[in-house]
């Protein structure tokens, strides 16, 4: 039950990926070219998302299992350190060259794009040279 | 700055959201794990972690997408301009930076600005920030 219901919402989170278009890397870039031809579009995507997260999130603390019985596995670092911020700045760096993320990364690989299998696989060996380096 | 009309889709992208904060929640509510896709990936390449099969039945889901998708309508047109050159730095620095920053678009920018995270916060104005420079200089500095 547990892994029907993880398929579930990965295949619900796809699909509203593809419908919010931000599995065209295109349109990300449009967002993030503040300075071109802005497109406002993944703003929209962020406050449809957050407006039913909120409920989502504010029922699941207050909770101490999982409707299926499972323990809660909210995150408890609140550290604002280097890491997080350098990190999180590699990050918004390689969305910017190539504006593709790891949500659409995996949705454009199951489109088929040989050039998505290419970024997912460097995407892959980044995570893969974290843990040698960090394990 | 100009508003790009012609590519502007506030309705399928507040639909596409809301369908992604539904995934997110269902994903919290009923299994208790948050949805950030880099956390859930990651997770996988972790030598002493036991939990491995929710987050390939999650992956799967998300991989499946686009051909149950296809099933319904024709997907959508996307556009993928980057040299191969370029997507493989890219992926490396996404790879990396979110494994570092233990979070991406979805872990940070969607499940914790919902949860109200402050460290969630200062990683999403730290991508997006990012990412809008990478996007200026590349564009409007480095291309002629």
């Amino acid at each position: 039950m547990t892994q029907i219901a993880a398929f579930a919402a990965g295949l619900i989170f796809g699909i509203g990926l593809l419908v919010a278009g931000m599995a065209n890397p295109a349109k990300v870039l449009g967002f993030l070219d503040l300075a071109g031809k802005w497109d406002p579009s993944l703003a929209f995507v962020m406050a449809g998302a957050i407006l039913i997260g909120l409920g989502g999130f504010a029922v699941a603390r207050r909770r101490t299992r999982s409707l299926l019985g499972l323990s809660m596995t909210l995150p408890t670092n609140r550290r604002i350190d280097r890491r997080l911020i350098l990190g999180s700045l590699a990050f918004g760096i390689g969305w910017g060259l190539s504006g593709i993320c790891p949500g659409p990364a995996l949705v454009l690989v199951g489109v088929g794009s040989a050039k998505a299998w290419i970024f997912g696989a460097a995407m892959l060996a980044g995570m893969v040279l974290f843990e040698r380096l960090e394990a | 700055m100009s508003i790009d009309w012609l590519h502007f889709t506030p309705f399928a992208s507040f639909a596409g959201g809301l369908l992604i904060g539904l995934a997110a929640s269902a994903l919290i509510l009923m299994i208790g794990r948050i949805a950030g896709i880099s956390g859930i990936l990651g997770g996988l390449l972790h030598p002493r972690q036991s939990d491995t099969a929710w987050r390939i039945a999650f992956l799967a889901g998300l991989i499946a997408a686009p051909t149950l998708y296809r099933l319904a309508a024709p997907l959508p047109e996307f556009q993928l301009d980057s040299t191969v050159m370029v997507l493989i730095p890219a992926g490396l620095l996404v790879g990396l930076g979110t494994r570092y920053g233990a979070g991406c678009t979805s872990g940070h920018g969607v499940c914790g600005l919902s949860r109200l995270s402050p460290r969630s916060l200062a990683a999403t104005i730290c991508f997006i920030t990012a990412g809008v420079l990478t996007v200026f200089v590349t564009r409007r500095l480095l291309t002629p």
